[in-house]
Order: structure tokens, then C-alpha cells, then sequence
């Protein structure tokens, strides 16, 4: 099995890869600092790679990420799973300051999962086989003070992942869309950890049954799913009026 | 790495909820042990948070919480030599080591402590008659101090500071990573029989004869039977089965995320809770073959049991008297039958010969029981302190990862070697228990 994880040093694109270790699969592990990627593939031959190969790249450069997929599809014949997982959270009041760091989130969070989904699922498309797995989020449905921007790129990205899955199922190809809630991971440590916040351990748990189990959408935790019910329903008259 | 103040890390008791500074490096590359040690306050290492009383506490001070420090370093498949960085847990370990034929040399109780913890409390486990402490296994560590020293300790390099470091409680400075060999298993599963005993005399004579043949010995020990019920228990004892199965754990089957009324310390439920138990195992001889889990781990399929003793949290009590001081054993066990303060699970275990390679270890040869009191205040204080003199005056010693309320006194006496111990703490770290159990005493 060849698995490619683009923004490997995140908290849940390793847990995930974790649980996909004890299958003795080959990676090819994608992500900006040298250093931590060295840590994660330690980490991952420990638990039973039988490979593991590293690629630094830093993703918001969205012109290298074409070139970036033509590496891994020549290093792998055939990918079986590829887990697109890099991302920052930044700053909404940055953001909603200015224009430049607005862009740079999007630039982060969006444009550089359209560069890299575009040229994957070109080339899974023409291997007519394997599992996309991107993350979204559940910041996206409904635009929040809190971090509109940051929930604008992922509300993209949900629609991008749709039209991906519906174009690619004729190919034989999956696509999944990973929702995360809360989870407790660097990129969240700055938060105060409410009683929803999941480790990332079990974040990557459900991210690998998501991936095996061909889920199209999946929530993780699965309850989220059932707030998201429950906000995307809350009217507009009232939603505006909310501190969320 | 930065320190927010937080009332978030509990011990296990959760008797005390301090604020303390805390920081969660999700490297150990941030880890900056001198930076950190130039902040005004002391620092300490918090794992997982399974230490029972204020070991892993650092009221006022600083912590450094380890939980993303969970990546594996190396593992060899063919030699079952595993090194790892120090927040990782002995769960995470299992998960590795059991599907490549390797089981943890010395196991606790419970798989939810971390790697750095398990070094730093010397743990024990059910083969300690056979095997000694996790410390034995130990290969090497490297350790971080306050001074920029950056240190590998192994039983020859650095080696005072390798045999003050295990069971040091972490108080010599910040472990990166622990090297550490694994166990070859025939089996994941365990044969195990569970026998009955009527007294301790009966106690006594199973385990002369069960500690030759069998690897993994405990016994539970019925805490609120008087008269004539005094003293009875059930024992059990086990080895690796030798069918080639290697089977890892599941996750926790329930957890209870709030703290519960006090219910498990009602005198009755414990009661019934007991006498269930005990007639459960109501042959004589029962022998069946288990999965390594409910056999060490039994209360890990609760997360988070320790809830049920309510919002005032409980006390655990664990000591051993040295060999030849089994008539200080029963008055001991006298006074907490009579309180009737007593947890239904009593676990009693005789510890080997096998000498601990730590200089603070708390294994010793002899006979040693851990039990559970739910915190009601001053009661329980008192009965805790009537039974840690009695302990000292048997020449026994308390347990400081299961202790929340020693007195400086009885800990000098427990442990006289302290001050030669305290030579190798690094001037940045303490920790609550270490504050309390040094503090000048009152008259």
C-alpha cells in the first residue's frame, strides 16, 4: 500500500498515518519543516512502515504544488491513499484587518488544496483507483465572527471535495471529506479545551475508519454531525444576533 | 515553549485542584529546559496524570505537560529493544510491541501512564517476585537539565544520576526520550487461575507456592470482612498461554466524563461489591485462559473510574513491610477493617528479592497492599496518619506516587536516604509532594 500525507507534521494527519502503520505500508510524507518530518517518519517506521520517504515543501507556495503531486506520482506507480491534511488556523482578527493576511489564509487553507486536489485527482483519475482524503471542516456551513475566514476557505473546499467525488466516482476513485470539531492539537492549544475537544489520537482514529470505510463525508467526532444539524438550522435573524 | 496558567492537571485522587503554569510542547524540539528554568518559577514534568496524589502536582510552579511528546524513536523487531520519547504511554507502547511478540518487561495496573512516568516512579507490576521493577529494563534515557546539560544516563554512563533518576519523581530534570528492552511473549493471553483463601495464614502458604511457578502473582483482599471472615481474599496467578496469539487491546468500553455522587465509597455498596466478588469466585481452583487486558487491566475499561468517588476526590494508601514483619501486617489490616473506610479493591502482592536499580525505588522485599479512602476531610486524614505511623513503626514505607498526605516525618523515616537523593534534583525542579515531604515540621 503507498500512502502519500501532505502536511504530515500535523497532529491528525500523523495520527492517522499512525493507524495505517501497522499495515506495513510505504510512505511518502510531505511537509515544511525538516526537522519534525524526520520525528514523524522515526516515529512511523517504529510502528511498522515499511518505507517512509520525506518531501519538504511549503504548500502556501500554490505554484510549486503541481510539481510537488508530479514527485509523488513518480515516485509511487500507483497511490492508494492520499491524505491532504496541511493547514493554519491564523488569526481572525489579522484577517478581518486586512485584506493581505485574509488572502494568505485563503491562499493556505484553499487555494492550495484546489492546486494539489486538482493535479491528485488527475492522476488518480488516470490510475482509475485509490482514496482521496482532504480536510475540511466544521467551520465551514455557516460563516461565524469567530473565524469567517479561516470558515470560508473550508466551505470552499467542502464544495470543491463535493464536485471532486461526484466527477471522480465514475473513475473508481473516492473522495472523502473530513469534517474535525474540536480537537486538542498544537494548532489548537492557544483555546481554552472544552468538554468537545477530542485528542488528536482519537481524531486520527476515526479520520483511518473514514478513509478504509469509503465514508464520503465523515465527522469526526461523528456527533458533530448532529450539531451541525442543529446550527445550519438556527435562522438567520437569530444567527446573526449570536456571539459564536 | 509557553506556560498559560491552568487548573486543568489533576493527580488521579483529585483531591487538590491547583493552578499551575503550564506548557504543551508539540515538539521536543521546542523543549528548552534552561529557558524555561529562567522563568521565576520551578518546572515539572506531567505526563498522564495517574500518580495519586501531588507527585505529579506543582501548585504555584510550573508544568510541563508531556501528552505530545507521544512519538516512537526506534523499535527493533528482532531484538524487542524500543526507544521512545518520554510522554509516550505504555497503551501506545502495547500497540507496537505485542503484534512483533513483545510484551512491557514490568507492567502497573494501568497502561495509561507514560513512559517518563513509569521510569520516574520505578513502577512495578505482577511479576515483581520474577522480575523486579520497570527499572531494571531501562537501557538509557537522556536527560535535559536546568544548567543546558544535555545528559545520556545508563547504568555506566552518568550512572549516579541514571540511579537517581528512576524513582527520582521526576525531580532531576526533563527526560526526552527512555530506551528500554521489551519482554519476548509466547502468547498475548495469559493462563490464569484464580484460587480462594479463608485467612492470611491460607494467604501465605498460596503464595510461598504460586511465586515459584507462576510468573504474574496478585491477590484481592477483602477490606471489610471482620471476625471470622477476616482476611480472606482471592488469589490469582498466571503466565503467558503458548498458542501464538497476538492479540493488542481495545479501547475503553465506558468512561464516566463528570464527577458521580460518592457512591463507590458507600460502606454498603463496597460491601456488596465484595461479597459479589468474593462468591463470584465461590470454587476453590478456577483456571481459564484471558486476554492480557482484564488481566492487568481491569479497571481500564472505565475511563476516567477514579470520577466515582465524587467532586472531594479519595486517597490511596500503598506500603510495603519489609520480609519478617508479617505481625505488623494484620494489626495494620486490623485498623482499616475496623474503620470501615476501606475501597473494595485491596491488592495485595508480596514483592522478590530483586533489588531496585533506583535510589528513591519503593519496592522492597515484602508484603504489600494498596487500598483506595474516599476523601470525607479530617476522618480520613486521621485514620491515613494513625496507619502511616504504624507503617513506619514496622519499619515498612508508603508509596509517593499514591500518596497525597505523608508526613515530612514519616518520609524521612521511609526513606533516610533522601538527602543523598537530593543531591542529584535539579535546583529548577519540584514538585508539591517534594515541597511537603521536605518541609521543616511543626512542632
Amino acid at each position: 500500500m503507498n500512502i502519500l500525507v501532505i502536511g504530515a507534521t500535523s497532529a491528525m494527519a500523523h495520527e492517522t498515518a499512525k493507524c495505517f502503520a501497522g499495515a506495513r505500508p510505504n510512505f511518502l510524507l510531505v511537509a515544511r519543516d525538516a526537522g519534525k518530518l524526520a520525528v514523524v517518519a522515526a516515529d512511523l517506521r517504529a510502528r511498522g512502515a515499511q518505507a517512509v520517504e520525506l518531501l519538504e515543501a511549503d504548500l502556501a507556495n500554490t505554484g510549486e504544488c503541481e510539481a510537488l503531486v508530479a514527485k509523488a506520482t513518480a515516485h509511487f506507480p500507483r497511490i492508494d491513499v492520499a491524505l491532504v491534511a496541511h493547514g493554519v488556523l491564523g488569526s481572525q482578527a489579522d484577517a478581518q484587518g486586512s485584506y493581505a493576511a485574509a488572502e494568505a489564509l485563503l491562499r493556505v487553507n484553499f487555494l492550495s488544496y484546489v492546486a494539489v486536489l486538482t493535479a491528485l485527482a488527475n492522476a488518480f483519475a488516470a490510475q482509475k483507483s485509490g482514496t482521496i482524503a482532504a480536510i475540511s471542516s466544521v467551520a465551514g456551513p455557516r460563516g461565524r465572527q469567530s473565524n469567517y475566514v479561516y470558515g470560508a476557505a473550508k466551505a470552499g473546499l467542502t464544495a470543491f471535495l463535493g464536485g471532486l467525488r461526484n466527477r471522480l466516482a465514475k473513475d473508481g476513485v473516492h473522495v472523502v471529506t473530513v469534517k474535525p470539531g474540536f480537537v486538542a492539537s498544537p494548532m489548537t492549544a492557544h483555546l481554552p479545551q472544552g468538554p468537545l475537544f477530542v485528542p488528536a489520537s482519537r481524531a486520527g482514529q476515526d479520520i483511518h475508519r473514514a478513509i478504509v470505510k469509503r465514508r464520503d463525508v465523515a465527522y469526526v467526532p461523528f456527533f458533530w454531525r448532529y450539531i451541525m444539524l442543529i446550527i445550519k438550522a438556527i435562522p438567520e435573524v437569530l444567527f446573526k444576533r449570536l456571539k459564536l | 515553549m509557553k506556560f498559560l496558567p491552568s487548573q486543568q492537571h489533576l493527580s488521579w485522587g483529585r483531591v487538590e485542584r491547583p493552578w499551575q503554569d503550564v506548557a504543551r510542547p508539540a515538539w521536543l524540539a521546542e523543549v528548552d529546559i534552561r529557558a524555561a528554568a529562567n522563568g521565576p518559577k520551578q518546572l515539572l514534568v506531567y505526563g498522564l496524570g495517574r500518580s495519586y496524589g501531588d507527585s505529579c502536582l506543582n501548585a504555584g510552579g510550573a508544568l510541563i505537560d508531556s501528552a505530545s511528546l507521544n512519538r516512537l524513536v526506534a523499535f527493533d523487531r528482532d531484538s524487542g529493544v524500543i526507544r521512545v520519547e518520554a510522554g509516550v504511554s505504555l497503551a501506545d507502547v502495547l500497540k507496537v510491541a505485542v503484534p512483533a511478540g513483545f510484551f512491557l518487561p514490568v507492567s502497573p495496573g494501568t497502561k495509561f501512564v507514560t513512559v517518563g512516568g513509569a521510569v520516574a516512579n520505578d513502577v512495578h507490576g505482577k511479576n515483581h517476585h520474577a522480575a523486579g521493577t520497570f527499572g531494571r529494563f531501562v537501557r538509557a534515557f537522556e536527560l535535559w537539565r536546568s544548567d543546558g546539560s544535555r545528559l545520556i544516563c545508563t547504568p555506566t554512563e552518568n550512572a549516579e544520576l541514571f540511579r537517581a533518576t528512576i524513582g527520582g519523581l521526576g525531580l532531576t530534570g526533563f527526560i526526552a526520550w527512555v530506551e528500554f528492552q521489551l519482554a519476548a511473549i509466547p502468547s498475548s493471553f495469559i493462563a490464569e487461575e484464580v484460587v480462594r483463601f479463608d485467612d492470611l495464614a491460607e494467604y501465605f502458604r498460596l503464595e510461598k507456592e504460586s511465586s515459584e511457578r507462576f510468573p504474574y502473582t496478585v491477590s484481592w483482599l477483602d477490606c471489610l470482612a471482620t471476625g471470622e471472615k477476616f482476611g480472606r481474599g482471592v488469589f490469582f496467578r498466571g503466565e503467558h498461554a503458548k498458542d501464538g496469539r497476538y492479540k493488542v487491546h481495545g479501547a475503553p468500553k465506558a468512561a464516566l466524563p463528570f464527577d458521580t455522587p460518592p457512591l463507590v465509597n458507600a460502606p454498603l455498596v463496597m460491601r456488596a461489591f465484595n461479597e459479589v466478588f468474593y462468591r463470584r469466585h465461590v470454587e476453590k481452583l478456577r483456571s481459564h485462559v484471558v486476554h492480557y487486558e482484564p488481566f492487568f487491566y481491569p479497571l481500564d475499561v472505565v475511563g476516567g473510574w477514579n470520577r466515582g468517588y465524587g467532586k472531594k476526590g479519595f486517597y490511596q494508601l500503598q506500603f510495603v513491610l519489609p520480609e519478617g514483619q508479617e505481625d505488623g501486617f494484620t494489626p495494620i489490616l486490623k485498623a482499616i477493617t475496623a474503620s470501615g473506610r476501606g475501597s473494595f479493591l485491596a491488592v495485595l502482592k508480596r514483592f522478590g528479592a530483586i533489588e531496585s536499580p533506583g535510589m528513591m525505588s519503593f519496592p522492597r522485599p515484602g508484603i504489600n497492599l494498596a487500598l483506595d479512602f474516599a476523601n470525607t476531610g479530617e476522618p480520613t486524614l486521621k485514620l491515613l496518619r494513625q496507619l502511616d505511623d504504624m507503617i513506619g513503626d514496622a519499619g515498612g514505607r508508603v508509596y509517593p506516587a499514591k500518596d497525597g498526605m505523608m508526613s515530612a516525618r514519616n518520609f524521612r523515616r521511609y526513606y533516610p536516604q533522601w538527602e543523598a537523593f537530593a543531591a542529584h534534583i535539579d535546583p529548577r525542579f519540584s514538585s508539591s509532594f517534594w515541597r511537603r515531604v521536605t518541609a521543616k515540621e511543626t512542632p
